[in-house]
C-alpha cells in the first residue's frame, strides 16, 4: 500500500505545484500565446514598464511596511500580555478576525470609514488601507509570537525579579533578546499577508492608493496576459523568500 | 497598573475600534434603510433581513453551501492521503510538509490566477487537448461553478493536510500492527483503525476548508467570472454597483452569525473529546 | 507435536546480526519463555514468529507449516504488545471484538463475554482505553488475542509497565489463565524472575544466539555457559569458578572438608526473607553469600570463612 501512497504523493504534489511552475515557465514565453516560441525577458520588462503595475508595486509596498510595522508591536505586546495572563476576550477577537470572510472584514472596515468621514475631513486612500491591513494582520502576529512564547520559559523572568530586576527589565533583558526570532517571524508573515491582499483592499482603497493586487486583479478580470504571468512569477519568489526565512526564523 | 496590563493597551484598542466598531456598525446597518443615493438613512427596519427570505437570496446561500461542502468533501478526500504518507514517511517528514506548504504561503491571488491561465480556451490546457487532436473546440472550463470549485479546493487544500497531518503524526504506530495482528487486512486498517483515530484532525480540517469556502468572494469573482453568485459576491455587489449597504450588511451578519455558529459547534466538540 | 518450530533462523539488521541462525521448539499447551538482556534479539523473534519482520534465512513453521512468506494477518498467532497498542476510539468490548469479525454476531458476544470474565473485567466493557488503569488494559490486551483462540500467543514484556506489587500478581494470574484456555504462550522478557516462575520450558539468548534451552531448573542447576549461570540467579566467581549466593555459608572458624575461603566482612543486609552478606575476600575479591536470617547476624570488620560445597561449584571452559 505505500508504493501506492507515494504514486498518489507525487500526483498530489504535482497538482500542488504545476499551476505555479507553469505560471512562471510562461512568463519567459516570448509569444504571447499558449505555445512556448521561445525564451524571453519581454514581459518582464513590460511589467518594469507597466506604470500602473509599478506604481501599485509601490504602493503595496509601502502599505505593507507601515501596517506591519505596526501590526507587529501591536501584536507581540499583545502575545506577551496574553503570555503573562489570560484574556478570553482578547485571545477570542483574535480567532474572530481570522475566521471572519474577508469580504465582511472589508466591508466592516468600509462602514466603519464612511461613518467617521462624517466627522474628520477625510476620504478612502493610502491610510484607510494601512489601517484596514493593521486589522486582519495583528492576529497573525500575535499567534506567532504567542507560539514562540510558549516555548519559552515564564521561570525566567521570575528569576530575574527575584534578583532585583523590574518587569519592564525582564522583560527587555530577559525574555525581547529570545523573542526576536519570533518576532521577526510574525513581521514576515504580516508582510506577506498584507502584500497579498486583494478583497479588503478593494474595499477600503481610494483612487490614488492602488495596490499590486487590485492592479493584478484588473487585469485578470479583463484577461490572461504573460505580464501577469511575469509579475506572479516574481511575487511568489519574493514571497516564498518571506516565507522560508520565516521559518528559519520560528525554528531559531 | 502592572506591566502586562500596559501591553495589552494597544490590543485593547485595536479590537475595539478595529473589530468591534466595524462589527457595530454593520449589525447597525442592517436594520437601517437604503437611501435614495446609497448612503444609508433612518427609518430602522427589518426589511433587509425579510428580503432576505426571498427566494432568489435563498438560493444563494444554499448554492454557497453547496460549493463549501463540495470542496470540504474533495479537500478531504485528497488531502487525507497525502497527510497520510507525509505522515509516515521517516524521514523526509519535514520535507514533504515544506512542499505542501510552499504553494500555500505564496499568493493567495496568484494562485487563483494560475488556474483562470490553464482554464481559459487559449490556455495551457486547451491549447495542449487541440493540439494533440482529442478535442476540435476549446472547451469551456472556465467561468462556471466547476472552476470555481477547483480553485477553492486548490486554494484550501492545505488547510485539509495540516490538521489532519498533526494527529496521524501523533498516533501511536503499534496499533496498527496490532490490527494486522488480529486479522486485519491493509485496507481494513485503514478504515477501521487509521481514520477513525484521525478524526479529530479531519474534523478541524473541514472546519478550516468550509468556513473560508463559504465566504469566498475572490475565487468566484475572478475564475466564475459572474456566472456563480455566491454569498461573497453577494455581499460585495450591495456594496459596490448595487449601493445597498442596508441589505448588503443584513447578509453579511447572517453570513457571520452561520459561521459563529461553525465555529462554537467545532469548539463545543473540541473539549467535550477532551473531557 | 511442536506448535511453533524456529529453524536457523536469521536476521540482520544493518550493522548487526539480530537473530544469528536460531533454532527452537516450543510444544503446543507450553508456556515457553524467551529470557535474555536487551538488545540480544528476543523482540526481533518474537516480530520474526509474528510476521512484522522476514527472516534473511531459515524457517519459522506454525503446526509444522512454513509460514515465512504469510503477512501478520494470516498467521494464526496473536501478539500481546508491551504497550498494549489498545485501540482508543474503541471500548473494551470494542477492541476485544476486533479480530472477530467474520462469526456470527450471537457468537461474537457470547465469545465476548467468556474471554472478559476470565481477564476478569466483566462489567467494564463499554469503559474506554483511557479510563482503564495499567492492569485492566494489559487484560483488556489478552482478552483481545485470546478470544481468537491463536496457536500461539506472543507476549512482548508483558510486565515491564506495570508496577512491582502488580507484577507479582499478575504473573500468577497470567499461568492460571494459560492453563485454563491450554492455548501454547511464548513469552518474551528480561526478567529472569518471571522467566523461572512461569515458564514450563525456556530458553536464554544472547547476543542473537540461544544460550541454553531446557526446564527452569535443569537452566538454572545446570547452566552450560557462563552467560547462563550469571544471567540467572546471583553467582560469585571465585578464580574463575562460579558459586551461587544461596550456596555459601558463613562460618567463624575454619571448617576443614569443604571449600572456603577466607574474608573480611563489608556489608551485612537485611532483605527481610534472607541475609544478604558483602565479604572482601583475602584475594582482594568481593563475594556475596545470602544466609538464613535466623542465624547469627555478621558485623562489619569481622574475619569469617566462606563456605560451600564441591557439588556447588560450576566450571566453563
Amino acid at each position: 500500500m505505500r508504493r501506492w501512497l507515494a504514486v498518489y504523493a507525487a500526483a498530489f504534489f504535482a497538482f500542488l505545484h504545476l499551476p505555479l511552475v507553469t505560471l512562471a515557465a510562461f512568463s519567459f514565453n516570448s509569444s504571447r500565446f499558449t505555445v512556448w516560441e521561445g525564451f524571453s525577458l519581454d514581459w518582464y520588462r513590460a511589467m518594469f514598464e507597466n506604470p500602473q503595475l509599478v506604481e501599485g508595486a509601490w504602493n503595496s509596498a509601502i502599505i505593507a511596511l507601515a501596517a506591519t510595522a505596526a501590526a507587529t508591536v501591536v501584536g507581540t505586546l499583545c502575545a506577551y500580555g496574553l503570555w503573562k495572563r489570560r484574556s478570553p476576550a482578547l485571545t477570542g477577537s483574535m480567532y474572530l478576525s481570522l475566521v471572519t470572510p474577508e469580504i465582511v472584514t472589508g466591508i466592516s472596515l468600509l462602514a466603519l470609514f464612511q461613518w467617521t468621514f462624517r466627522w474628520l475631513d477625510w476620504r478612502l486612500g493610502m491610510h484607510t488601507v494601512i489601517l484596514a491591513h493593521v486589522a486582519f494582520s495583528v492576529p497573525y502576529a500575535v499567534i506567532v509570537v504567542l507560539s514562540r512564547l510558549r516555548t519559552m520559559n515564564a521561570g525566567l523572568e521570575e528569576a530575574a525579579m527575584d534578583l532585583g530586576a523590574t518587569e519592564w527589565q525582564a522583560f527587555r533583558y530577559v525574555t525581547l533578546p529570545s523573542l526576536i526570532p519570533g518576532i521577526i517571524a510574525a513581521a514576515l508573515l504580516a508582510l506577506t499577508v498584507s502584500f497579498d491582499d486583494y478583497v479588503i483592499t478593494s474595499m477600503v482603497a481610494g483612487v490614488d492608493s492602488e495596490t499590486l493586487p487590485m492592479v493584478i486583479y484588473a487585469m485578470a478580470r479583463r484577461g490572461a496576459s504573460p505580464v501577469i504571468n511575469a509579475a506572479s512569477a516574481l511575487i511568489t519568489v519574493v514571497f516564498g523568500l518571506l516565507i522560508l526565512i520565516s521559518e528559519r526564523m520560528r525554528e531559531a | 497598573m502592572k506591566l502586562r496590563t500596559w501591553f495589552l493597551l494597544p490590543a485593547w484598542l485595536w479590537m475595539a475600534a478595529l473589530l468591534a466598531a466595524p462589527m457595530a456598525i454593520v449589525l447597525a446597518y442592517s436594520f437601517l434603510t437604503r437611501g435614495t443615493y446609497g448612503g444609508i438613512e433612518q427609518p430602522w427596519t427589518v426589511e433587509s433581513y425579510q428580503r432576505l427570505l426571498d427566494p432568489l437570496y435563498v438560493a444563494i446561500y444554499l448554492r454557497s453551501f453547496a460549493m463549501a461542502a463540495a470542496a470540504t468533501a474533495i479537500c478531504l478526500v485528497l488531502g487525507f492521503p497525502a497527510a497520510l504518507f507525509i505522515a509516515r514517511a521517516s524521514r523526509r517528514k519535514n520535507f514533504y510538509l515544506q512542499l505542501v506548504l510552499l504553494p500555500f504561503w505564496t499568493s493567495f491571488l496568484v494562485r487563483t490566477y494560475a488556474w483562470l491561465f490553464l482554464l481559459r480556451d487559449t490556455g495551457l490546457i486547451n491549447s495542449a487537448l487541440l493540439a494533440l487532436g482529442i478535442i476540435e473546440q476549446p472547451l469551456p472550463m472556465l467561468y462556471n461553478d466547476g472552476a470555481v470549485l477547483l480553485g477553492l479546493v486548490y486554494g484550501y487544500l492545505p488547510f485539509m493536510v495540516l490538521p489532519i497531518y498533526a494527529v496521524l503524526e501523533r498516533m501511536d504506530l503499534t496499533v496498527e500492527e496490532a490490527a494486522a495482528d488480529l486479522g486485519a487486512r491493509p485496507l481494513s486498517t485503514l478504515f477501521r483503525v487509521t481514520i477513525p483515530i484521525a478524526k479529530p484532525g479531519i474534523v478541524a480540517g473541514c472546519v478550516l476548508v468550509f468556513i473560508p469556502s463559504l465566504g469566498a468572494f475572490l475565487t468566484p469573482d475572478l475564475l466564475g467570472g459572474g456566472q456563480t453568485i455566491l454569498i461573497g459576491n453577494l455581499v460585495q455587489n450591495q456594496f459596490t454597483t448595487a449601493r445597498d449597504w442596508p441589505f448588503g450588511a443584513a447578509v453579511s451578519v447572517v453570513l457571520m452569525l452561520l459561521v459563529a455558529a461553525l465555529v462554537w459547534t467545532f469548539l463545543r466538540r473540541q473539549s467535550e473529546s477532551i473531557a | 507435536m511442536n506448535i511453533l518450530e524456529v529453524r536457523e533462523l536469521v536476521k540482520q539488521f544493518p550493522g548487526h546480526r539480530a537473530v544469528d541462525r536460531v533454532s527452537l521448539s516450543i510444544p503446543r499447551g507450553a508456556f515457553f519463555s524467551l529470557l535474555g538482556p536487551s538488545g540480544c534479539g528476543k523482540t526481533t523473534m518474537l516480530r520474526l514468529i509474528a510476521g512484522f519482520e522476514e527472516p534473511d534465512s531459515g524457517e519459522v513453521l506454525l503446526g509444522g507449516e512454513n509460514v515465512n512468506s504469510r503477512k501478520p494477518y494470516e498467521r494464526n498467532v496473536s501478539t500481546v504488545f508491551q504497550n498494549y497498542a489498545l485501540f482508543p476510539h474503541l471500548t473494551v468490548r470494542g477492541n476485544v471484538e476486533f479480530g472477530l469479525r467474520r462469526s456470527r454476531s450471537t457468537d461474537i458476544t457470547r465469545r465476548v463475554s467468556e474471554v472478559l470474565e476470565l481477564v476478569r473485567l466483566t462489567g467494564k466493557e463499554n469503559r474506554r482505553p483511557a479510563e482503564l488503569s495499567g492492569g485492566e488494559r494489559q487484560r483488556v490486551a489478552l482478552a483481545r488475542s485470546l478470544v481468537l483462540r491463536p496457536d500461539v500467543l506472543l507476549l512482548d514484556e508483558p510486565m515491564a509497565a506495570l508496577d512491582p506489587k502488580l507484577r507479582n500478581q499478575m504473573r500468577l494470574e497470567l499461568k492460571a489463565m494459560q492453563r485454563q484456555v491450554g492455548i501454547t504462550f511464548l513469552l518474551v522478557t528480561h526478567d529472569q524472575e518471571e522467566a523461572l516462575g512461569l515458564s514450563d520450558q525456556l530458553a536464554v539468548m544472547n547476543a542473537g544466539r540461544i544460550e541454553q534451552a531446557g526446564t527452569p531448573r535443569e537452566v538454572y542447576l545446570q547452566p552450560r555457559t557462563r552467560f547462563v549461570a550469571d544471567f540467572l540467579g546471583a553467582v560469585n566467581w571465585i578464580e574463575g569458578v562460579g558459586v551461587r549466593s544461596e550456596a555459601m555459608r558463613i562460618e567463624r572458624t575454619p571448617q576443614p572438608d569443604i571449600r572456603s575461603a577466607r574474608g573480611v566482612v563489608e556489608h551485612s543486609a537485611f532483605l527481610g526473607d534472607r541475609l544478604q552478606v558483602l565479604v572482601r575476600m583475602t584475594n582482594g575479591e568481593q563475594a556475596v553469600a545470602h544466609v538464613p536470617r535466623t542465624g547469627p547476624g555478621f558485623e562489619p570488620g569481622e574475619d569469617v570463612h566462606l563456605c560451600w560445597n564441591a557439588a556447588d561449584e560450576m566450571r566453563f571452559a
